[in-house]
C-alpha cells in the first residue's frame, strides 16, 4: 500500500526530472529558466514530504527565488540573441508547459497534505529548531567558513562587474 | 516504518545529476552551462536531504544550506565572468571563445 505521501514523492520527483530535462533542452534561455524554477519548486515539495520542512522552505526562497532572479537579471543585462520570441499561439504553447507542470505539483502537494497532514513520509520530521541547534552548535565553524565564502563571492562579483562597466565606458570614451 | 526506500530518493538524485552532466556537456551556451551546474548542485543537495531524512538527523539539511551558500557564491562570480566575456568577445558560445588573451 503506497501512502499519499509516497505518491506525492513519486509525482513530484517525476515533475522535477521532467522539468530538468526540458530546462537543459530549451533554446530560449527564459523558457529554460521557467523550467528551472519549476524544478526547484518540485524539489522543495520533495523535501517537504521527506520530513525536512526547513530545507523545503530554504530551497523555495533561495533557489527558486534569489538564484533564479540572479539568472533573470543576468539575461536581462546581457540581452543575448535568443532568436525570435514566440508570438500568438506559439507563445501560449511555450507558457503552457510550465503552467501544467506547476498545477500538477500544487495538486500533488495539496492532496498529500490533506490526506496525511501529520504523517509525513519520514518517520521523524526534523524541524527548523533541531537544524538550528546543530547548525550553530556542531557546525559553527562551517557557518563561519560559509560567511567568508559569501564575502569572497560578493567582492569577486563586484570587482568583475565593475571592471566590465568601466572598461566598456572607457572604450566608448576613446571612440 | 519508513514508507520510502532510501534507494528511490537516491536514484532520483542520480538521474537529476545525470541530466545536469548531459546538459553541461551538450550545451555550448555559457548561460545554459551555468544552469546545468545549478542542476548538479541541486541533485547533490537532494541526495544529502534524502540521506538525512532516512536517519532522521538534521545534518542533511545543514549540508543543503552549505551547498546553497556555495552555489550562490559560485553563481554570482560565474555570472560576473559571463558578463565580462560577453562584453569582451560579444558571444556566449564556448566553441568560439578560444583566445586566452582578450
Amino acid at each position: 500500500m503506497i501512502t499519499a505521501s509516497a505518491q506525492a514523492f513519486y509525482i513530484m520527483s517525476a515533475i522535477a526530472l521532467i522539468a530538468a530535462l526540458l530546462a537543459v533542452t530549451r533554446r530560449n534561455a527564459i523558457h529554460a529558466l521557467m523550467y528551472m524554477v519549476l524544478l526547484f519548486l518540485a524539489l522543495g515539495g520533495v523535501f517537504y514530504v521527506l520530513g525536512a520542512p526547513f530545507a523545503a522552505v530554504v530551497q523555495v526562497i533561495i533557489y527558486a527565488g534569489a538564484i533564479m532572479v540572479l539568472f533573470v537579471f543576468a539575461i536581462m543585462v546581457l540581452n543575448p540573441p535568443v532568436g525570435e520570441m514566440p508570438r500568438g499561439w506559439r507563445g501560449v504553447a511555450a507558457a503552457a508547459g510550465p503552467a501544467v507542470l506547476a498545477l500538477a505539483l500544487v495538486a500533488a502537494l495539496t492532496r498529500a497534505s490533506l490526506q496525511a497532514p501529520a504523517a509525513a513520509l519520514a518517520t521523524t520530521v526534523v524541524g527548523p529548531k533541531q537544524v538550528a541547534e546543530t547548525l550553530f552548535g556542531t557546525y559553527a565553524i562551517g557557518v563561519e567558513l560559509a560567511s567568508m565564502l559569501l564575502l569572497a563571492g560578493l567582492i569577486g562579483a563586484y570587482h568583475l562587474g565593475r571592471r566590465a562597466t568601466t572598461k566598456s565606458s572607457h572604450e566608448e570614451g576613446c571612440e | 516504518m519508513n514508507a520510502l526506500p532510501l534507494s528511490h530518493g537516491l536514484a532520483v538524485a542520480a538521474v537529476l545529476f545525470g541530466i545536469g552532466v548531459a546538459g553541461l556537456l551538450a550545451r555550448r551556451n555559457l548561460i545554459f552551462m551555468l544552469m546545468s551546474v545549478e542542476i548538479l548542485l541541486a541533485a547533490a543537495g537532494m541526495a544529502f536531504v534524502v540521506a538525512g531524512s532516512r536517519w532522521g538527523e538534521p545534518d542533511g539539511q545543514i549540508m543543503l544550506v552549505f551547498i546553497l551558500a556555495m552555489a550562490a557564491a559560485e553563481l554570482s562570480v560565474g555570472l560576473a565572468l559571463v558578463m565580462q566575456i560577453y562584453h569582451a568577445l560579444k558571444t556566449l558560445d564556448t566553441d568560439s571563445i578560444r583566445q586566452l588573451r582578450g
